[in-house]
């Protein structure tokens, strides 16, 4: 039943600061590569994310997903982890992974598809800036 | 009188953080803004010019000149930095927006020609949260 199904969207944003950094490179490299979001000192922004959830609405609620619930789901996984930290220090996630927008928003959806059933499609963009952004998967 | 406006943005590093108080101190006032890893922030700045349009040109002011000189002045030594650790011009301030709003203010005006006067500087931290400062 294609034709029944309803993308939904919820958006949330966290500031965090990071740095790209390849490891195995010699500063040189890391900065002819990454130029200035290379900076030892780090530098931050303003994430911007939109998560889309794909399903047929429950007949009884009329709702594909409880936004409530989603909006939760997207807090305890993302929010509490990446909001006001440093992506690359105090995270987990990014120690052996450059914390580029690509791999932010595939880790992104990793945490979430682990919390949101399967018969639902998941999608999410993350904005770094107003004019870059990224969607995952493509 | 017509006022001037240029948009320009950075994007930055900093923490909030006074050194004078204990790190429990710090987290009572400053909540996760004080982070000892830093967060980040997109900076969005206005920057507004005043005076009266020039009669040959129609123009308060060469707007391409005034964007040179927020670049020369003030985004190029903030963006993709750690406010904190590597702006001179913010070097044992607290990295507030305020006192950042204050600081881009004091790094412009000796560079404002003669023929228009600063009238305020905006900068927004998140789309939600900005300050204004008119030299005042």
């Amino acid at each position: 039943m294609n034709e029944n199904k309803v993308a939904v969207f919820r958006k949330e944003h966290f500031n965090a600061a990071h740095r790209l950094f390849n490891p195995a490179w010699d500063d040189r490299r890391n900065a002819d590569v990454f130029g200035k979001c290379s900076n030892p000192h780090y530098h931050g922004h303003n994430y911007e994310l939109i998560v889309r959830v794909v399903g047929v609405p429950d007949p009884d609620t009329g709702y594909v997903m409880d936004m409530k619930v989603l909006s939760k789901i997207i807090t305890e996984e993302v929010l509490d982890r990446f909001d006001h930290k440093n992506l690359n220090l105090d995270t987990t996630y990014f120690r052996d992974l450059n914390p580029t927008a690509e791999n932010i928003a595939v880790v992104i959806y990793t945490l979430l598809r682990a919390r949101i059933e399967n018969k639902f499609d998941l999608k999410v963009k993350l904005y770094e800036t107003e004019r870059n952004f990224v969607e995952y998967p493509a | 009188m017509v006022y001037l406006t240029r948009l320009e943005h950075f994007n930055a590093a900093h923490k909030l953080f006074n050194p004078a108080w204990s790190r429990e101190k710090n987290e009572d006032v400053f909540g996760k803004c004080a982070n000892d890893n830093w967060h980040g922030h997109n900076y969005e700045l206005y920057v507004t010019v005043k005076g009266e349009p020039n009669p040959d040109t129609g123009f308060l002011f060469d707007v391409k000149r005034l964007s040179a000189i927020i670049k020369e002045h003030v985004t190029e030594q903030l963006d993709h930095k750690n406010l904190n650790l590597d702006v001179e011009f913010m070097k044992d301030k607290m990295c507030s927006t305020e006192n950042l709003a204050i600081a881009i203010w004091q790094q412009l005006l000796p560079h404002i020609p003669p023929e228009i006067t600063l009238h305020a500087v905006k900068l927004y931290e998140t789309p939600r949260i900005y300050v204004e400062y008119f030299g005042l």
